[in-house]
């Protein structure tokens, strides 16, 4: 790393087939991936799919098994942290308790031998809105001012990438909608390329340009959160981006532009360029705000899935919208959000209901049909939530 | 006074609101203890320090006074050996200083991944506490005497002249005050280095500091409180030393530090005048040292 002068602009990042085993298990398998300069990057996934240890890959703090690491083109796999055109805002921070707000943000400057070091750190912190904290240790800082100062530090030496280890996970929710704003800003204010490590799926929506979904050491799906959002390609994605109602069986017919398939004796049609797969078994999809629930029969139209009837087995109210939960029988629950036009509820708890959705909606998934479960475990706490309580309430009806 | 710098900084915001009888009534054994085998015995050396000889008494008969004379006949009387101490001390504790903290680093960092590694060398650092101090120390005597293969085998490579002792030398003898005090130096270097988090040592290096910086930068302050304890407790008793020094144990004529005065003096000559003396001032030169020190490393300010 060149001392004395900053990086021009935010550079690009690449991986090569890199793969990060530890003794008795392996992290990171096979990854190749890059990342174009000045994006905001987000690497999604849950705990333990091998996110943080690909930052840290970046950073120079893990070596990696095999593969390459390319920084604005340049081979850095066998360069030592300190080498390297990146800095890191860790997830607890950081900070040196020895060291006062301004030693700790004007550290990096002066091992770089950078004029005007205190200036320079006194600038960032402004940034953050926290230079007059500036003579202050960092144990005397809130988490969320502490969490600045660690993002204050990192920018003001503007390396060419910023790596952002969860930096947002110990705020509570309004200082982190607050940060999320801020960090966006920032990083469109002064052009750098940031990869950000989160499990939180709505931070890295709000704030990244593209978001790679992480499974098991292995990217699963990669685009911009729109993109990732109305077509997922796995039910993993499906369920960790948002929530999905996803349904298995066979493809009945197919047609020049479209597939239908055959669950549980309903034909539920999905376009061909929204499928990822024209035969066999076949997981389909909708998300649960694009479903209407009908309390008669819908008629049947073309253009239209219909799916029913079910009974309403629970319904969650959360100010603007309410989630249905129907089941139906031979598939299993559905999941509908409806927004709250009316007064009380579309259909009450008990009622008899039919779902519908239109076709261009669905999205077929690239998984073979059996690996849909495999990832239960994933669930979000609501689903667990919910499955527990239905558990429950066949126990007590059994009974 | 000086060992405030143990104290951490949450003690200074918990000052007790109101004064409470139940904790002057637990703190009286404490109080009663210090006033009886501290205090009093410290009036009475100050006392026999400032006592003249009986105008008609025997050898080692004192009388009250005011003799300030006796401290400046110890100073001119006993300089060299009070110059010797500090340096031999000060030479113990920084040889100390080098040889524990690689090892308190390596048993507290390195060694975090195996447990069992780690208990086994925090084990072999106390291990020579099981064993006498005086019968290491002599050990230590017979292992570099003249017969010693050590010593044959140094003169037989010439690198010792054939003439030439070890023991009875200022070498034997800071060899052995390292050696005697080292578990001092070790245990808290160790206990600070094992909660040094080793994520501050990845944000240096992240933020382009070789590892040399980030270990001066960062490794050395956060360790601080632990070589400030190691040091005092090192430095504090190897300058009062008299076994090592004795020519009884590795020193000779040449090698006296002040505990070996004061112990002649107390013993032998039955000056206890100038023997009382001699301990105030080495007790006055600690504490004067001790105090720069705990100032200049500024611990205080330490988490």
């Amino acid at each position: 790393m060149a001392t004395g002068a900053f990086a021009e602009a935010g550079a690009d990042l690449e991986l090569v087939g890199v793969h990060k085993r530890f003794p008795g298990f392996t992290a990171i398998e096979d990854l190749s991936l890059t990342i174009p300069a000045g994006s905001f990057f987000a690497l999604l996934g849950p705990s333990g799919c091998g996110k943080t240890t690909t930052l840290r890959l970046v950073a120079g703090l893990e070596e990696a098994t095999a593969g390459r690491i390319l920084i604005g083109g340049k081979d850095v796999t066998d360069t030592k942290p300190f080498q390297r055109p990146v800095n890191t805002v860790f997830q607890s921070y950081a900070l040196f308790p020895h060291m006062s707000i301004i030693e700790n943000v004007a550290f990096g400057l002066r091992r770089r031998k950078i004029a005007d070091a205190t200036a320079k750190a006194h600038e960032a912190l402004s940034l953050v809105e926290l230079d007059h904290l500036a003579t202050r240790r960092p144990s005397q800082l809130s988490g969320g001012q502490q969490q600045r100062v660690a993002l204050a530090r990192a920018i003001v030496n503007r390396p060419a990438l910023l790596l952002l280890d969860e930096p947002l996970g110990a705020l509570d929710l309004k200082l982190r909608r607050q940060m999320q704003l801020e960090l966006k800003s920032i990083q469109e204010e002064v052009g750098l390329t940031f990869l950000h490590v989160t499990h939180d799926q709505e931070e890295a929506m709000t704030m990244a340009d593209t978001v790679a979904v992480m499974n098991k050491g292995q990217i699963e799906q990669l685009g911009a959160p729109e993109v990732l959002y109305e077509l997922p390609r796995t039910a993993f994605v499906a369920n960790f981006l948002g929530q999905s109602n996803l349904f298995t069986g066979p493809v009945a017919d197919t047609t020049a532009d479209s597939i239908s398939v055959n669950i549980a004796g309903s034909k539920i049609v999905v376009p061909k360029a929204r499928a990822k797969r024209h035969s066999g078994q076949v997981t389909v999809g909708v998300r649960p705000e694009k479903l209407s629930l009908h309390v008669t029969a819908p008629e049947e139209a073309a253009g239209t899935n219909i799916l029913g009837p079910g009974r309403v087995i629970d319904v969650s109210f959360s100010g603007v919208s309410s989630q249905y939960i129907v089941a139906v029988p031979g598939l299993g629950s559905i999941i509908v959000f409806a927004q709250n036009m009316g007064a009380g509820p579309i259909a009450p708890e008990g009622a008899e209901t039919w779902v519908s959705w239109r076709v261009e909606h669905g999205f077929g998934l690239e998984d073979e049909a059996s690996a849909a479960p495999r990832f239960t475990a994933d669930d979000d706490t609501a689903t667990i939530a919910e499955q527990k309580k239905h558990a429950l309430m066949t126990e007590l009806e059994e009974a | 006074m000086a060992f405030s710098a143990f104290a951490t900084g949450t003690a200074r915001e918990q000052v007790p609101r109101r004064k409470s009888r139940v904790a002057l009534l637990l703190l009286m054994p404490g109080i009663l203890y210090l006033v009886l085998f501290f205090l009093v015995p410290l009036v009475s050396l100050v006392i026999t320090s400032l006592q003249a000889p009986s105008t008609f008494g025997d050898v080692g008969s004192y009388q009250t006074a005011f003799d300030w004379n006796n401290y400046v006949v110890s100073i001119t009387q006993y300089g060299d050996q009070i110059v010797r101490s500090f340096f031999y001390a000060v030479l113990a504790t920084v040889f100390a200083l080098l040889f524990s903290y690689p090892l308190a680093y390596f048993i507290g960092v390195t060694a975090r991944r195996w447990p069992l590694l780690q208990n086994l060398m925090l084990v072999l650092v106390i291990a020579p506490f099981f064993i006498s101090f005086l019968l290491r120390t002599l050990a230590w005597k017979s292992l570099l005497s003249d017969e010693s293969g050590f010593v044959t085998g140094l003169k037989a490579l010439s690198l010792l002249a054939p003439d030439a002792h070890v023991t009875g030398t200022p070498v034997a003898v800071v060899f052995g005050l390292t050696y005697n005090f080292i578990p001092f130096m070790t245990l808290p270097l160790y206990a600070a280095l094992e909660r040094l988090d080793t994520q501050y040592l990845e944000a240096g290096s992240d933020l382009y500091a070789r590892p040399s910086t980030v270990f001066r930068k960062v490794t050395i302050p956060l360790s601080m409180p632990g070589i400030v304890s190691g040091v005092l407790l090192t430095f504090i008793p190897a300058a009062g030393d008299y076994v090592n020094a004795s020519r009884e144990f590795l020193g000779g004529t040449g090698t006296a530090m002040m505990g070996n005065v004061i112990e002649s003096n107390f013993l032998i000559l039955l000056n206890y005048p100038a023997a009382a003396s001699l301990s105030i001032i080495l007790m006055v030169v600690i504490l004067a040292i001790v105090t720069v020190y705990v100032r200049r490393s500024g611990t205080e300010d330490l988490l």
